[in-house]
């Protein structure tokens, strides 16, 4: 019921071409996450998806039924926004209310669906209050909350959680993901942060320019990205990226391996180096090196180690976690 | 120590230059407000004293009120006043809204286009625009000036209210977008009580210049049954007699009107900033 098909989806502001010809398939009941550095449209896309905006050219249906034609509100989608956009002059409940007032439905039939979704993220005690009296995390939810009384086919996340400190984001975060799983319902969500993409989605849309890099689950993407641009995305501390013929190999034009897949000893290895700097964090420890052969490599080692800036040691990658990318920086499957 | 005296002396000046001012801003409506209680002879013999036992007088609001047309004149600068604000706030805000909000060809063009009356002082097209009220048959109405006031107040209007919006949260408006409201709802319920502030702005500076005009309606509308107030007082004017109580008293209880449309207004003002917008 809350399927959508983008079929070459284009989008420009007078000269610019934002978006390039974006196709995807999401089907019912999947969340998606569009992941991508700042301005690289995703916003833009949630917004031709939501009907704010006209796509240049390309056709979209939601579950089925083509509607490039409809306004947002007869798109059966809600909308959550970065900044919340609660109405100002409106109390919590009225501004839950207002999307099933406007539509015309029955005064019983709107209380119920305040009250289900209020006590679905405990704003009870709020909803004679007005915005300007909650809390940032607060406003996020009654936010949430007015999307999901429309209890739409398809909900549309624009960056909800950047605005929330770092504890409020982990715990909104879970909340939204237990919203979708007790719900049920199809749901885009837009992020410039890959931790949010990786921990959310069931399938991760990297866009880069206007343009989709790669469509997949969030291991696919870890493990077979296609291109440079997704491995260096996916994944932090980012891949290392070194130039294939400084370390000898003809098979590509770049390598890549993850910081996590190598490995490091006192005694002997791969590539010699000089430990730069060491961050300490407890679980993991990240070290930055310069070696002789493959330049600055950062290295992530599990648990706690004793290496510090200065120390002189040997990284060996794992050599079936190494990735080989052509010149155009595509992946070469090996 | 020397900082904290320092900002001591600067608020001190501040206040200085903020009361001087103040007194010289007051003292012209003072000199005519405690005049206008004192008989003729005291008001040429001593201007500046306030009125005693033997001076005072209420010869010239008993002219003034005696004068049958004088609550026609009121009644006339209340309704131009009113009628030429509502329409100036009206379609100012419609035209700023449409200027921030949409993308459209020329969307720039027309907003300098627009503007261009704060630099051109509408009495410069006084004479085309007396042949177009000749022509349309709208000398000596209330209309006239109506029409007039309302042009001259947009250019100013449009050009505040439209920097106001820009400012407002674009996802505040898609939110109601979202949720089903008209474009005409997101206009009215959302955007016009977020920009009251400067609403009551431009009120405030459309207002006053409408009710003090002497020039258009002295041009458009010097009809006995369409004169205004500020035009009324002139009858106490004579070419060789000035009946100065008259004038003096006339124009005491024309400060009143707009004195209460502005304390309206500047309500309305200190609440929008009080109020916090919330992002
Ligand atoms: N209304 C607009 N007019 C002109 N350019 C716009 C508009 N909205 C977005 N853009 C441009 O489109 C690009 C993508 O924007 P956006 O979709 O907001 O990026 P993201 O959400 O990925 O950070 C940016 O370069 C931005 O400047
Ligand atoms: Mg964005």
């Amino acid at each position: 019921m809350g399927s959508l098909v983008l079929e070459n989806i284009r989008k420009s502001f007078g000269q610019v071409e934002v978006l390039k010809g974006i196709d995807l398939e999401v089907s019912d009941g999947e969340f998606v996450i569009f992941v991508g550095p700042s301005g690289c449209g995703k916003s833009t896309l949630l917004r031709v998806i939501a009907g704010l905006e006209d796509a240049t050219a390309g056709a979209i249906s939601i579950d089925g039924d083509a509607v490039g034609h409809l306004p947002p509100s007869k798109r059966g989608i809600a909308m959550v926004f970065q900044t919340y956009a609660l109405y100002p002059h409106l109390s919590v409940r009225n501004n839950m209310a207002l999307g099933m007032k406007q539509a015309g439905q029955p005064a019983d039939q709107i209380a119920e669906r305040v009250a289900a979704a209020s006590k679905m993220l405990s704003l009870e005690e709020y909803l004679e209050r007005y915005p300007a009296e909650l809390s940032g995390g607060q406003r996020q939810r009654v936010a949430i909350g007015r999307a999901v009384v429309r209890n739409p086919q398809l909900f549309l996340f624009d960056e909800p959680l950047s605005n929330l400190d770092a504890a409020l984001r982990v715990n909104t975060r879970l909340e939204i993901a237990r919203l979708h799983r007790e719900l049920g319902a199809t749901m885009i969500y837009v992020t410039h942060d890959q931790v949010e993409a990786m921990t959310l989605a069931d399938k991760i849309v990297v866009l880069n320019n206007g343009v989709v890099e790669q469509i997949g689950s969030p291991m696919e993407l870890y493990n077979s990205p296609a291109n440079m641009f997704v491995a260096g995305f996916i994944g932090s501390p980012q891949m290392n990226f070194i130039a294939a013929e400084r370390i000898g190999r003809s098979d590509a034009k770049t390598v890549g391996i993850r910081p996590e897949h190598i490995s490091v000893d006192r005694e002997s290895g791969t590539w010699a180096g000089n430990v730069l700097h060491a961050e300490h964090l407890g679980a993991d420890t990240i070290l930055y090196m310069e070696t002789e052969a493959a330049g600055l490599l950062t290295v992530r080692l599990f648990g706690e180690h004793k290496f510090n800036a200065g120390d002189r040691l040997y990284a060996t990658p794992d050599e079936a976690r190494i990735f080989g990318f052509d010149d155009a920086g595509r992946s070469i499957s090996g | 120590m020397a900082k904290a005296t320092h900002s001591l002396t600067r608020s001190f000046a501040a206040h200085a230059i903020l009361a001087a001012y103040t007194v010289i801003a007051l003292f012209p409506v003072v000199v005519i407000i405690i005049n206008s209680f004192k008989s003729r002879k005291a008001i040429f013999r001593s201007p500046l004293s306030l009125p005693d036992r033997d001076s005072f007088s209420l010869i010239g609001y008993e002219t003034v009120l005696a004068q049958g047309d004088f609550f026609l004149y009121f009644q006339n600068s209340l309704i131009v006043t009113v009628v030429s604000l509502f329409f100036v706030l009206l379609f100012g805000a419609m035209a700023a809204f449409a200027l921030s909000e949409y993308r459209f060809r020329g969307n720039t063009l027309m907003g300098l286009y627009l503007a261009l009356g704060i630099m051109i002082p509408i009495r410069l097209g006084t004479v085309a625009i007396l042949k177009l009220m000749v022509a349309s048959g709208l000398v000596n109405t209330l209309t006239a000036l109506i029409l007039v006031y309302t042009a001259q107040g947009l250019p100013l209007a449009i050009f505040i209210l439209s920097e106001f919006m820009r400012q407002l949260s674009a996802d505040l408006k898609d939110a109601g977008r979202i949720d089903g409201l008209s474009e005409y709802r997101i206009f009215l319920r959302l955007v016009l009580p977020l920009v009251r502030p400067a609403m009551a702005t431009v009120a405030v500076f459309t207002m006053i210049p409408i009710w003090n005009d002497l020039w258009f309606p002295l041009i458009l509308a010097p009809a006995e049954e369409t004169k205004t107030i500020t035009l009324g007082a002139q009858v106490f004017i004579g070419q060789f007699v000035t009946n100065w109580n008259a004038v003096l008293s006339a124009l005491s209880l024309a400060i009143l009107p707009v004195l209460v449309l502005y304390v309206i207004f500047s309500r309305q003002l200190i609440r929008g900033i009080t109020a916090g917008a919330v992002k």
